[in-house]
């Protein structure tokens, strides 16, 4: 009897790390992209923000003009700053827009961030309580929405944009008529 | 050709951990004593054959061989030698070599050193660390290959290390954390050979500390090295960000440090065996997730496990397998394990236990706080963040008790003390360290009262630790009988110098984040601004260009009432390969305070330079504490007792346990 309640108490190391293993392995199941697919073929949400970089500017989403990317990125974002320099060198490329959303942020920190990292975005939208963040469906950041010229989304990127994603999947939705040539 | 020599040797090596796993173990459970003393030359030819897969990559850096996949998106022609060395580690599929190699070392180490262990035993940690190398093996041969080759056409340059890694800390920051990480195999390797064997006494701990104590020192010196990289690259002269990377390598350090303090207790008095044995696999199973979480990408962001599925699943699988069944083994040998030894509800044992609680809750909680993103997804609760408040409150109040009992634990005894007695010894401790603190805080008139109360609360268990400390030194050392002092062993100064590297660390903790300084300013040239007492003129800037990148230098010239103090360089530059821009902080360092001036932009009319400012007094002491602590470990791992032939210890050990020996 005392046996086996010690053999119950030695098991309990065990069944936690069996618990976050299936936890885990939830996540890994999941692909991201599938994740609010009802958002795909929409317009993006309605919305009107002040801009970052001039606060008593309100941006709304008709001044969103597409083909564009939308990225949501944040200061506190580690992955943000592994992501930042590729979109630098994204906008510099012919017509490559892109909308910076900068989600849950304190503003000094943002305003940093853009001081130090430089700024590849045509405007940056501030969505300090994340409600647009709700809107689009978003987790965290970064993560980036490929919108058309209607400003539909066609494509919702879950995690950092590198050159190897540019290039085999956000590149082909956004310009289209190029890889046709 | 020399990438196919590494590709071949990583295979080889792979052959090999497979007859390092499987021979011995077999050869042990069957009794044959030819499969048993296969495991020592195997481990010789995996670290041969892992070395020249290692070496192999490092030459294709020093060598600018950009047909190699992994050398063009990591180096740049112009790069530095140094940093094209370093990049060997500077992305995943290197890391990960980089990984392999460090186990090899260590159990190559194991090899050469446990002579004195029984063949059986020495053959089983062997094929465990083997078993682990087999892991790993196919994880790199058969998901992240360092050596693939991009061919015909190959780049003629490569896309340049991220220059954030261009910088001495990260050459050296890497090779200690990882020698860290995988120096908790080792112990890992002891606990579930004690496990099979159903033998987990004193002179298994005596086995096990000095591993442990060899990886905890690699493991402190790893994070510090990381937390002082962050301020000095990042710019913005935070240290410590509780970012999932950060907490990846701080878990296995806490465990690891509640693990060094069990085995004390198990080595000394034959308690606590199976929470160490518990304690061993949960440091490396921690270092596991650690290891992953950074170089996989797993938790930067909350969903990177999705974002290479295969390798996602290769690590959930392996992690799975190592530590499930390490569990397994653990739930059914250890509970029949017998307990033994008593010890009275207040004694040394005690405080040992209530260190290793808080220091596994404290990896615990860190560790929901880091995985909460994944929670919140699964449970459905919304989009709750989880950020460094939750971290700072959690950990304050965690580590208050640990510190105030790390002062008393080198006094009570082992198995039973008076309160009597503690209270004698400790209480010219509490009357200073309540003095101390008070003036400290109703020094800081402009701070807030919670402030002050934290302030108070710091310096309190700063003098209160390092009085103990010395006091205790000073009552030990002492002979009975004359005025001379006697020699005590080197892990009992090794202890101390640890407790008082810590007491260093809570103090810079406390005071620079709360004293510090930090202004954003516009700078116009030959014009100077005051921050915190302290004049810095700004002369102006000039433009220089560096090996692969071109530069903006700033000189500020500081003076502290007219005297001069010092000559600031911040600076900022732009990566060639890259285009990316990096902000130098400069930095003019000295225990009591940090000077750091990082240059921001220029601003668009005009010479004028915004520019950010920090003083941070004590900010250094944090770095300096952990490298007091990792200094205490070398000292104990010195310590003569773990070189003296293990049997004749295990002999004479009973006169070893007297209160004078330092735990």
């Amino acid at each position: 009897m005392v046996q086996s309640k010690r053999l119950v108490l030695y098991l309990l190391p065990l069944t936690l790390f069996v618990g976050l293993t299936l936890l885990l392995y939830s996540e890994l199941g999941q692909d991201p992209t599938l994740l609010e697919s009802q958002l795909i073929g929409q317009k993006i949400p309605e919305f009107s923000k002040p801009l970052l970089m001039k606060p008593d500017v309100i941006i709304t989403d008709k001044d969103i003009h597409g083909p564009a990317l939308l990225n949501v990125w944040a200061s506190w974002c580690p992955s943000c700053y592994h992501e930042h320099p590729f979109l630098m060198k994204l906008s510099a490329i012919q017509g490559v827009q892109i909308y910076g959303i900068n989600y849950k942020d304190q503003r000094a920190d943002a305003l940093k961030y853009i001081q130090d990292q430089g700024n590849p975005y045509q405007g940056i939208i501030v969505d300090e309580n994340g409600r647009l963040g709700i809107d689009l469906g978003v987790y965290g950041a970064p993560e980036t929405f490929v919108i058309d010229k209607d400003n539909k989304i066609v494509y919702r990127h879950v995690g950092v944009v590198t050159e190897g994603v540019w290039e085999s999947i956000l590149k082909p939705k956004l310009l289209p008529a190029e890889v046709t040539k | 050709m020399i990438p196919e020599i590494g590709n071949l040797a990583l295979s080889f090596a792979l052959a090999i951990a497979l007859v390092q796993f499987f021979v011995p173990l077999v050869g042990a459970a069957t009794n044959r004593w030819r499969w048993i003393l296969v495991a020592g030359p195997a481990t010789i030819g995996q670290f041969i054959f892992v070395a020249i897969a290692f070496v192999s990559l490092s030459w294709s850096f020093y060598a600018n061989d950009f047909s190699v996949q992994f050398v063009a998106s990591h180096s740049y022609r112009t790069l530095p030698l140094a940093y094209r060395l370093a990049a060997t580690w500077g992305g995943h599929e290197g890391a990960l070599l980089l990984w392999i190699f460090m186990l090899n070392v260590w159990s190559l180490a194991v090899t050469l050193m446990s002579q004195n262990l029984p063949a059986i035993t020495r053959a089983r940690v062997l094929a465990i660390l083997g078993g682990l190398s087999v892991g790993f093996l196919s994880f790199i041969i058969f998901t992240s290959n360092p050596f693939t080759r991009v061919l015909p056409n190959f780049p003629l340059d490569g896309a340049d290390l991220n220059p954030l890694l261009q910088d001495f800390g990260m050459v050296i920051h890497p090779p200690m954390l990882y020698m860290g990480y995988v120096g908790f195999a080792v112990a890992f390797a002891f606990a579930i050979t004690a496990l099979i064997e159903g033998q987990i006494d004193s002179l298994w701990a005596k086995w096990v500390r000095p591993w442990t104590l060899g990886a905890w020192i690699f493991l402190t010196s790893g994070v510090a090295l990381g937390s002082w990289w962050a301020y000095y690259e990042l710019g913005w002269g935070g240290w410590w960000f509780w970012d999932p990377v950060e907490n990846a390598s701080f878990m296995p350090w806490l465990i690891g440090t509640a693990l060094l303090h069990s085995l004390a207790a198990t080595e000394k008095r034959g308690v606590f065996k199976a929470w160490t044995i518990l304690l061993s696999i949960a440091a490396f199973s921690f270092s596991l997730l650690g290891t992953f979480l950074v170089r996989s990408g797993v938790l930067t962001s909350v969903h990177a496990f999705a974002n290479d599925p295969v390798r996602g699943a290769f690590i959930l699988s392996f992690l799975g397998i190592v530590i499930g069944s390490s569990l397994v083994l653990f739930a059914f040998r250890a509970s029949s394990v017998s307990v033994s030894g008593w010890f009275d509800w207040f004694s040394k044992e005690l405080l040992l236990l209530i260190n290793n609680l808080l220091l596994t809750v404290s990896a615990i909680m860190i560790l929901m706080g880091t995985l909460f993103p994944i929670f919140a997804e699964v449970f459905d609760w919304g989009k709750i963040s989880v950020g460094a408040p939750y971290f700072n409150l959690i950990f304050t109040v965690l580590m208050t008790p640990l510190v105030f009992l790390v002062g008393l634990g080198p006094i009570v005894n082992w198995r039973q003390y008076s309160k009597q007695q503690l209270g004698k010894q400790s209480l010219l401790a509490a009357i200073f360290a309540l003095i101390l603190g008070g003036i400290t805080a109703l020094l800081q008139s402009q701070q807030l009262l919670t402030d002050k109360l934290q302030i108070f609360l710091g310096v309190f268990l700063v003098v209160w630790l390092i009085f103990l400390v010395s006091q205790d030194l000073l009552q030990k050392s002492k002979s009975h009988n004359s005025f001379k002092f006697k020699k005590m062993p080197n892990s009992f100064y090794g202890m101390h110098l640890a407790h008082i590297g810590l007491a260093f660390a809570v103090l810079g903790v406390v005071l620079s984040s709360h004293l510090s300084v930090e202004e954003n300013l516009r700078v116009s040239p030959n014009h100077q601004v005051n921050v915190a007492g302290y004049d810095f003129k700004f002369e102006g800037v000039q433009e220089f260009r560096g090996s692969n990148y071109d530069g903006i230098r700033g000189l500020f010239i500081v003076s502290h009432h007219g005297d001069f103090v010092a000559n600031l360089q911040p600076e900022k530059r732009r990566y060639h390969a890259s285009g990316q821009w990096m902000t130098e902080a400069a930095i003019d360092p000295a225990l009591s305070r940090d000077l750091y001036v990082a240059l921001g932009e220029q601003l668009p009319e005009g010479q004028d330079w915004a520019v950010r400012i920090y003083v941070k007094p004590f900010v250094r002491c944090i770095w300096f504490g952990a490298l007091l602590m990792a200094l205490g470990g070398l000292f104990a791992v010195s310590d003569r007792r773990y070189r003296k032939k293990l049997k004749s210890q295990w002999l004479g050990s009973k006169d070893d346990s007297t209160s004078m020996e330092p735990i």
